[in-house]
């Protein structure tokens, strides 16, 4: 069966320096995929020629065996591929259902916008992500980082994406609040999503991850499943960029 | 998890129901000091329907433009040409009408399409200037404030070349009924306009308060909704009032009559009431606000304004966005342009000068903060008519020209400093 989502020796080069080189990973239904290395080592760039953030210098990008091809967010949205970004990509002025559906809102017949039917789906949404959630009505600046990061969560799944891209969902995050999130991973995972997750955090990984592939200087070190390596093993890929030795 | 209950909302009692916003009751309490300090320094000669309705025409061309300036800096932006191209466009049209319509066209003079042909060009050329202005900030990514100053300088002398600094007039009898006191609908069609106004104020509360209920949200309490609807019907029939209670002095009227070859009737009076311009500002605040809160287009300027990474993120397209903004400020700075010299009965060399900084002052006054995201029309209306009040009233009392641009300067930099005091203590940006 062919992945659910595949990249293909993908490169990007930014001002002669290769930010991503050659690198081949792919996702299949119900896992979760770990990218892991040092800052600058190209994960973040790697997830946004997927998000369609940055165009690829060469390279190419399968979705359901099928080649796509992704030159702007909106590309990507429209192959069910959602990004949840480190930054939390939200607009701080506008509340909880103007940035759920910012991009794609509601409109009636007369094509203005919908403000109470998309109050009433984010509530609907949100009650089961995160019941405790109430400020509807004021401007996400105002919220905590994990209701923030239960908006942005909350877009990826009321759009119903088959492919999600998790860039450091839990950096800006309490212990709760990271617990919500892993649970959450979890239950993506049994609706059989494909999620590419970033993250810093290597036992979190570990925990979370049913494959991890670790990058370094834009090379993609390797890819092991998590049952077969420990976090020594890990850190050893991170940190001297070599593969554990099976043999010893 | 899947029973969904209407989150708790504390009772809220007396005033706080109203849920009326307090920024916007800030601005018209401190507009309301104005008027009665001028009034009781003028001995009660500025709260006379005769100088109201004065201020009101003054205030439209202004005030229109506020409300796309409004846009442009929710955006991060700023536009420092809107005079020049407001310059720009009313040499267009004065000369259109005046000279190539008439001769180049052999239209004639006074043909009856003349002023109508005349506004959608002028209305064209505002828009594409605009659009042009806003592919040079959009697409090549220079600053909006480099862009404008350049327009600044381009338009203003554009419009000189184009009439070689004459003054072009008269202009067209129908083109100048928008202007003000030219053109107005008399007391019938202004009371029947009002009557209207509320009628359709009703509706939109009542259809606003059924949406909600349909959707199990909270509303307020049916006295709030009252008490706010009985404001708003007071607010709107007391201004059609106080227009109606301006008289056309007699002698014009006699005038009027002996135009059309009758004798005036003894006694007989007749009231200015609502200017076709101030009728046409409300027009414009009704459609801008409507962009600004039930469209998608003003959904993505606000998001843009607020994160424009995320906008961009989303799927917004920012560049394209940026030229829709400035084509129409473009847009309302030519409509801007037929008030002014409507008003003006002909089309000046120094027409909007430094209104580039009336605008801005009036938008930033009424609340649209210079960071981005945050703004609303209405603010940027009563911002103008604060800013005119101020110097009407000044003129008025007798203070000196030097003082009088003092006093408007300090105010401008004060309002800022309340409005950032109160974003901070109400946990806003």
């Amino acid at each position: 069966m062919a992945p659910l989502c595949e990249m293909r020796d993908i490169s990007i080069s930014f001002g002669g320096v290769r930010a991503v080189d050659g690198v081949s990973i792919h996702v299949n239904p119900g896992e979760v995929v770990g990218l892991l290395g040092h800052n600058g080592a190209g994960k973040s760039t790697l997830i946004k020629i997927l998000s369609g953030a940055y165009k690829a210098d060469s390279g190419e990008i399968f979705v359901e065996g099928e080649q796509a091809h992704i030159a702007s967010p909106r590309d990507a949205r429209r192959y069910n591929i959602e990004t949840i970004y480190q930054t939390l990509a939200l607009a701080d002025n506008l509340d909880a259902a103007s940035n759920l559906f910012l991009g794609r809102e509601l409109t009636n017949w007369m094509g203005f916008v919908d403000d109470d039917k998309m109050e009433a789906e984010t509530r609907r949404i949100m009650a089961r992500l995160n019941p405790n959630f109430r400020k509807l009505k004021e401007p996400v600046s105002a919220l905590s980082g994990g209701q923030r990061q239960s908006v942005a969560i909350a877009r990826a799944v009321y759009f119903n994406a088959k492919i999600l891209i998790m860039d450091e969902p839990t950096a800006a995050l309490g212990v709760h609040e990271t617990q919500m999130v892993a649970e959450l991973i979890q239950e993506l995972k049994k609706q059989g999503l494909g999620i590419f997750l970033i993250s810093h955090d290597t036992r979190e990984m570990l925990e979370l991850c049913d494959r991890v592939s670790v990058m370094k200087n834009g090379k993609l070190i390797g890819t092991e499943r998590v049952e077969d390596v420990t976090e020594d093993d890990i850190l050893s890929m991170i940190i001297m960029g070599k593969k554990p030795d099976k043999a010893a | 998890m899947t029973d969904v209950s209407a989150p708790q909302v504390k009772k809220r009692t007396g005033f706080q129901a109203l849920e009326v916003d307090t920024r916007l009751l800030g601005m018209i309490g401190a507009f309301l000091v104005i008027c009665i300090c001028f009034n009781i320094l003028t001995e009660g000669r500025f709260l006379t329907p005769r100088n109201i309705f004065n201020l009101t025409i003054q205030t439209v061309s202004v005030a229109i433009m506020a409300t796309g300036m409004v846009f442009v800096i929710v955006t991060r932006h700023i536009d420092l040409a809107v005079g020049a191209l407001l310059a720009t466009c009313s040499a267009f049209m004065a000369m259109l009408q005046t000279r190539y319509l008439p001769d180049a066209f052999g239209l004639g003079l006074g043909h009856p399409l003349t002023p109508w042909i005349t506004i959608a060009a002028g209305l064209i050329v505002g828009s594409v200037v605009g659009a042009f202005q806003g592919w040079l900030v959009g697409y090549l990514a220079i600053p909006a404030f480099i862009v404008t100053l350049g327009g600044l300088l381009v338009w203003r002398n554009v419009a000189w070349y184009q009439t070689s600094g004459q003054t072009i007039g008269p202009l067209d009898p129908t083109f100048m009924k928008l202007g003000g006191i030219n053109g107005t609908l008399g007391e019938t069609w202004s009371w029947i306009f009002g009557i209207v106004a509320v009628v359709w104020a009703l509706w939109a509360l009542w259809s606003a308060r059924r949406a909600k209920i349909a959707h199990d949200f909270p509303v307020k309490p049916a006295w709030a909704e009252a008490t706010i609807a009985a404001v708003i019907a007071a607010g709107i029939m007391g201004f059609i009032a106080i227009l109606n209670a301006y008289q056309i002095p007699e002698r014009r009227l006699e005038r009027m009559f002996e135009a059309r070859g009758e004798t005036m009737p003894e006694g007989f009076s007749a009231a200015y009431g609502l200017p076709l311009s101030v009728l046409l500002l409300i027009a414009v605040a009704v459609a801008m606000t409507l962009i600004a809160q039930r469209t998608r287009l003003g959904r993505y300027i606000f998001a843009t304004g607020g994160n424009p990474d995320a906008a961009e993120l989303s799927g917004i397209n920012t560049r394209m966005l940026t030229v829709k903004i400035f084509a129409l400020m473009g847009f309302l700075c030519a409509l801007s342009a037929v008030v002014a010299s409507a008003r003006l009965t002909n089309h000046s060399n120094d027409i909007g000068t430094l209104d580039e900084l009336r605008v801005i002052a009036a938008a930033v006054i009424g609340g649209t903060a210079l960071a981005g995201g945050i703004g609303t029309i209405y603010g940027a209306i009563l911002g103008a008519l604060i800013m005119q009040s101020l110097q009407s009233g000044m003129a008025m009392v007798g203070v000196d020209a030097p003082l009088q641009n003092i006093v408007v300067g300090t105010v401008l930099v004060a309002a800022v400093l309340i409005d950032t005091i109160y974003r901070k203590k109400t946990g806003g940006r």
